[in-house]
């Protein structure tokens, strides 16, 4: 396996801090080497809120990234500020429920995820951004569908536990 | 191998200390060190701690000032302005020699300066930050599972040296979240036994000893100073016993960066772009920053021609290479400050910069 | 013969180096007494302020630390989290406790910490050399008042009592004097309702004494209780400004 480098970034409120930490939970019991980075600030609500995780079979050096294999945008700031550091070859995830418009990009895979559309086909818009690591997950394979219910499992406890099942299906909302 | 836990280095330092038999706790909210204060706050009743949310950080570090002098094994943590405030404190806990553990989630400086990682704090740390003559016993880690580690030793010689010992993060190390495998629970230390392990501490005197004083005013200035020598010799066995250090690729480096905690890391990956472009590059990567290990720059061979320290600050710890180097080669600084991380492509571009222009002339620039 | 005074245990065989006509020893010997009378001397933790009675560890015989200035409310509090069955208290100054402590004892009381404060105003900075205190009268002459205070630059004198009383976890707050032998005994019992506040644990207990600074207000021993009397007493009014029901 290469080293995975993915951005995930949206307003704050989108649960995209989450989603990057489901992933990293996922690749830390695949017992893989791993690191989740927020960006972090005063705008708790509505602001940008982004994180990197990063997984790789080898010990992480920086935890910054400038070359993502992967970026997934939720909204157009988002989309702006990162989708140039894409290598040639990785994989660009468009919230299309809120970016509208072609924004592919030569040399990179372009992936539009309806997001909120798919997610209200669960009857559940909350899990918007389970569509998208859904869709990430399909296309990157970064970690595999057993380590992301353990994570969800593990995340989802107690009074949550009954999220995992949503959760798990909007995993698949998304068929591209 | 132990489990490993995927944890935000903030909550991280809360648990190790915890499980490092840690039971005081006094805070005060700064970005970016929240979640440490806030881990403290759910955590410690639970362990059978106590927890102050102080009314500033003059009042948390005094907090501990009194809670150690009690015997009680202590944790404190703020980031750069907070820490500033904290000086106090610390330099009344180096005199009176009581230990304390502190975690400094460093930000962009001066002033209020930024909420985003930097490493301005390496005077403050490693040259004293308050009044009078001490030091501070200084880590810096690189990762969150060093981190804990590292907390787990800082209680060990907080204790041992009977001096405050900060573990010096950065709001990077702060706010990531990593796999850590902790340390086992410690038992804490019960409060009918602090008398056996610190005779020294303010305990009440139960009309079976002469009253304990722990005091740092002395008015005649003998005393003082005597005092001072006193346990000045702690300081000098620490600089042979403490100082640590990680070298990387230092055979046949043409250039040696220092950088250390989470800069380090961004170095490591500009060793491998360097390497890309014909330079072999090294690390030097202190573990303590006070004392420095000056011991590091001996590994340094003949192919090396210059030194780079890469920091988050203007060329602070400069001055501790200048000494490490004490002449042998040129030593020069890159640096972003003000809570401007730096990348790993831009590290390369400057040190291979720096060795084509010719501006390593002897002389730091 | 029957003893009618017997010097208490708890101040060692120390010879006090306050100046001549200072209350400090008083105040010093009302705690002590109290404490030995209490059965508390073992069981004590005092923490000393900046100000003259930086030096009080000399001669009260509990173990003790010294502060900062203005935070010994911080440190006792961190002690009591570490010995909650302690006697732990704070002995303090105006200048210490009323200017630079402000916050730390403020916020002490706010959170209804369960030790005891020892405030000795004497309107003054004893030991920098006289300086005024926000404790200083209007009119009072200091070195850094040299025409008497002034309330248009410095404001009025800080009544720290009544203010404390404002906070709820300051349960028990009052206000004595040292200026004669019937005040004296009045502000014993004062020490006494404070320590047994602190060991029913019902919250913060602050006794403010009114005391004399011969030397830097420029009187003698006896024209300072005197001027004590007539001008502190006139604008800090003795009495309680709160008392818990467990203690009355």
């Amino acid at each position: 396996m290469s080293t995975h480098k993915i951005i995930i970034a949206g307003f704050g409120g989108q649960g995209v801090l989450l989603i990057g930490q489901l992933m990293a939970y996922a690749a830390m019991m695949e017992g893989k080497e791993v690191t989740w980075m927020p960006s972090y600030g005063p705008e708790m609500r509505g602001g940008t809120a982004n994180c990197t995780v990063i997984v790789s079979e080898k010990k992480i050096a920086s935890p910054l990234v400038t070359q993502a294999t992967a970026v997934a945008a939720m909204n157009g700031p988002s989309l702006e500020k990162f989708k140039d550091l894409i290598v040639p070859g990785g994989d660009l995830f468009i919230n299309t429920s809120i970016i509208t418009g072609d924004h592919g990009k030569e040399g990179v895979n372009t992936h539009n995820v309806d997001c909120m559309g798919l997610a209200a086909e669960l009857e559940n818009t909350k899990v918007a951004n389970m569509v998208m690591l859904g869709a990430i997950y399909q296309v990157t394979s970064v970690v595999s569908e057993d380590s992301l219910r353990a994570a969800m499992e593990k995340t989802f406890s107690g009074g949550k536990a009954k999220l995992v099942d949503i959760n798990m299906k909007a995993l698949y909302a998304w068929k591209g | 191998m132990k489990e490993k836990v995927l944890m935000k280095g903030n909550e991280a330092f809360g648990e190790t200390a915890i499980r490092c038999g840690c039971r005081f706790y006094f805070g005060y909210p700064i970005t970016p060190q929240n979640e440490l204060t806030e881990y403290m706050s759910a955590n410690l009743k639970k362990a059978g701690g106590e927890f102050i949310q102080a009314e500033s950080e003059l009042a948390a570090v005094n907090m501990a000032y009194g809670a150690a002098c009690s015997g009680g094994r202590v944790l404190i943590s703020s980031s750069s302005p907070g820490i500033a405030l904290m000086q106090e404190g610390l330099s009344f806990m180096c005199s009176v020699q009581v230990p304390l553990v502190v975690i400094n989630v460093s930000r962009g400086g001066p002033g209020v300066g930024s909420i985003q990682p930097g490493q301005a704090d390496y005077y403050q740390a490693t040259r004293g930050g308050g009044n009078g003559d001490y030091h501070l016993i200084v880590y810096a880690p690189s990762s969150i599972q060093e981190a804990s580690d590292t907390i787990v030793k800082a209680y060990d010689v907080a204790e041992k040296y009977r001096n405050p010992v900060m573990v010096l993060a950065d709001g990077m190390l702060g706010q990531m979240m990593e796999p850590v495998s902790l340390p086992e629970m410690k038992e804490a230390l019960a409060e009918e036994d602090i008398p056996k392990v610190k005779p020294w501490a303010l305990v009440g005197h139960k009309d079976q000893r002469p009253h304990n004083v722990i005091k740092s005013l002395y008015l005649q200035t003998e005393q003082l100073e005597e005092t001072i020598n006193g346990y000045w010799g702690k300081y000098e066995t620490a600089k042979k016993e403490l100082p640590e250090y990680e070298a990387y690729n230092l055979d046949g480096a043409e250039v040696v960066m220092v950088a250390y905690g989470s800069t380090s890391r961004i170095v490591l990956e500009a060793i491998d772009l360097l390497a890309e472009s014909g330079i072999k590059a090294g690390l030097i990567r202190p573990i303590t920053l006070w004392p420095f290990p000056y011991n590091a720059f001996d590994k340094i061979g003949s192919s090396t021609k210059a030194v780079v320290s890469v920091e988050l600050s203007k060329g602070q710890m400069l001055d501790d290479i200048l000494i490490g180097s004490n002449g042998r080669w040129p030593a020069a600084v890159v640096s972003r400050t003000g809570g401007v991380l730096i990348y790993p492509q831009e590290v390369a571009d400057r040190v291979k910069e720096l060795l084509e222009g010719g501006k390593l002339n002897g002389k730091s620039v | 013969m029957e003893k009618v005074f017997e010097y208490t245990r708890g101040m060692l065989d120390v010879k006090l180096t306050y100046c001549p006509g200072c209350t400090h020893g008083i105040a010093h010997r009302l705690i002590m007494e109290t404490l030995d009378e209490r059965g508390l001397l073992g069981d004590a933790i005092g923490v000393a302020p900046i100000g003259c009675s930086i030096t009080s560890h000399r001669y009260l015989n509990v173990d003790m630390c010294e502060s900062a200035h203005g935070r010994a409310p911080a440190i006792a509090s961190g002690i009591k989290r570490v010995h909650p069955n302690a006697a732990v208290f704070t002995y303090q100054g105006d200048g210490d406790l009323a200017s630079i402590g402000t916050a730390e004892i403020v916020h002490a009381a706010h959170r209804g910490e369960k030790f005891c404060t020892f405030f000795i105003n004497n309107a003054i900075y004893g030991m920098t050399g006289g300086q005024m205190a926000p404790t200083t009268l209007v009119g009072q002459k200091t070195t850094t008042t040299r025409e008497g205070r002034s309330e248009a630059a410095c404001g009025k004198p800080l009544r720290i009592s009544e203010m404390l009383a404002t906070i709820s976890g300051a349960v028990y707050v009052e206000r004595v004097s040292l200026d004669s032998p019937a005040n004296v005994r009045k502000a014993k019992k004062a020490v006494h309702k404070a320590f047994e506040v602190q060991e029913k644990k019902l919250g913060f207990a602050f006794v403010e004494m009114l005391s004399t600074c011969p030397t830097n207000w420029g009187l003698s021993p006896v024209a300072s209780l005197e001027w004590l009397r007539s001008n502190m007493m006139q604008y800090y009014p003795l009495g309680v400004f709160r008392n818990p029901e467990e203690v009355m």
